[in-house]
């Protein structure tokens, strides 16, 4: 509790996860801007239609779509590229998490943290229906 | 309405609900889904999808706020994680087993409680410095900053709180909300932990929870782009707008003003989920 060394690695450790935090939300939210900016300047007129769930195309499932749909200019590719960026903003978080613990020598919150991370990996990768499709 | 009439409404809706959620602490999202259905016929899975990748935003924008004034607690948001993000891939992974109009009455229950826990007072702080061998294992116990120098606290009942938080993962995922509401619960009143400790830590703990279950609503199609687009925008502005206004504001009448309005969303779910128009 009053070990002053490690709290104020704690403290630089939280600051520096503020400035991830922020960044993240920034990139991700400028992508989303750009690609929908794009997006309604050539859809803004056609009618959307969302009473109907019908999912999404396949494009739109996974990053390598996306970086096809991107490279063929499909600017709803580019949103989802950027809603993805923000999904990984907690992602890179907990990843830095790992490596801030190992630095503290606090092995116990390595393997707490290592778990979580894990856990994240696997539901991007599709978590339990990722061989349904 | 064309899409650039509809993207401005909905960017409106979630601005709107953005800035009175993150005044009232209830968060953008339990309005957004609500409205996107009710108001604007949109499927509740595709609501779900897009007010999910909404409260990950919100999270990071707050958190990043919070974390540098010390408040929140890094290990114990870690260690509950592990109960969250399990919670909230299987919550995920039950949202597509599950009929729309259960969905639609487990929402409005959810909110319904949210709205009433957000108009109760903070409870006091523990006064009970005994530590628990299991938090002091976790090197949980800390301190905070108060205007009278740091305030030192300890944790208590850490498996209750997990085995809760693994309940307000799985609803988190199964409803694609931040449910901080369940979470301050879990840690102010089971684990004892100071308010602004608890308040700010769930924040923090909520985008990494959204987050487990994102990749599971993203594989299966949940999350359309043009619908969170303007989700994701608004709540943003929304929510900045909102934290800048947090230190002048006398927020308990809008506090309750704002849970009316959520409690009245909520009966309407409910309702629309049991005569099957959901």
């Amino acid at each position: 509790m009053t070990r002053p060394a490690t709290k104020w690695s704690d403290v630089k450790v939280e600051q520096i996860i503020g400035v991830l935090l922020q960044a993240g939300l920034t990139l991700a939210a400028t992508v989303v801007l750009g690609g929908g900016i794009c997006y309604l300047f050539r859809h803004g007129s056609s009618h959307p239609d969302y009473r109907v769930f019908r999912g999404e195309p396949s494009d739109l499932r996974s990053v390598p779509g996306m970086l096809r749909g991107i490279a063929a200019l499909r600017c709803r590719d580019l949103i989802q590229l950027g809603l993805v960026l923000l999904i990984a903003t907690p992602v890179a978080r907990v990843a830095f998490s790992v490596f801030a613990f190992a630095k503290e020598r606090d092995y116990t919150y390595v393997v707490i943290t290592l778990m979580v991370l894990a856990i994240l990996i696997y539901s991007l990768a599709g978590g339990p229906s990722a061989g349904l499709h | 309405m064309n899409i650039l009439e509809f993207t401005a409404v909905v960017y409106l809706i979630s601005a709107v609900a953005g800035f009175l959620g993150s005044l009232t602490g209830l968060g953008g999202g339990v309005v957004i889904t609500p409205a996107l259905i009710l108001l604007l016929g949109v499927d509740i899975r595709y609501a779900i999808g897009a007010t999910l990748v909404s409260v990950i935003a919100t999270s990071s924008g707050a958190a990043a706020a919070y974390v540098r004034e010390g408040f929140s607690n890094i290990r114990i948001g870690m260690f509950l994680e592990i109960a969250t993000t399990v919670g909230a891939v299987l919550g995920a992974a039950l949202a597509s087993k599950t009929p729309t109009a259960v969905l639609a009455v487990i929402f409005g229950l959810v909110l319904l409680y949210s709205a009433y826990q957000s108009t109760r007072p903070h409870p006091q702080p523990s006064s009970d410095a005994r530590a628990e061998r299991l938090a002091s294992f976790l090197r949980m116990d800390s301190s905070y900053p108060t205007p009278e120098g740091p305030e030192s606290y300890h944790v208590h009942r850490v498996k209750a709180g997990f085995s809760l938080m693994f309940g307000a993962g799985m609803l988190s995922g199964l409803l694609g909300i931040g449910s901080g509401a369940l979470k301050v619960i879990a840690m102010d009143q089971v684990m004892r932990i100071p308010f602004k400790v608890s308040t700010t830590t769930s924040n923090f703990m909520i985008g990494v929870t959204a987050a487990a279950s994102a990749g599971v609503y993203l594989s299966r199609g949940y999350i359309d782009p043009g619908l969170a687009m303007p989700v994701m925008l608004g709540v943003v502005t929304g929510s900045i707008a909102g934290a800048r206004q947090l230190a002048e504001a006398r927020t308990h009448r809008l506090r309750v003003t704002f849970a009316l309005v959520v409690a009245a969303l909520a009966l309407e779910m409910i309702y629309s989920g049991l005569t099957g128009k959901i």
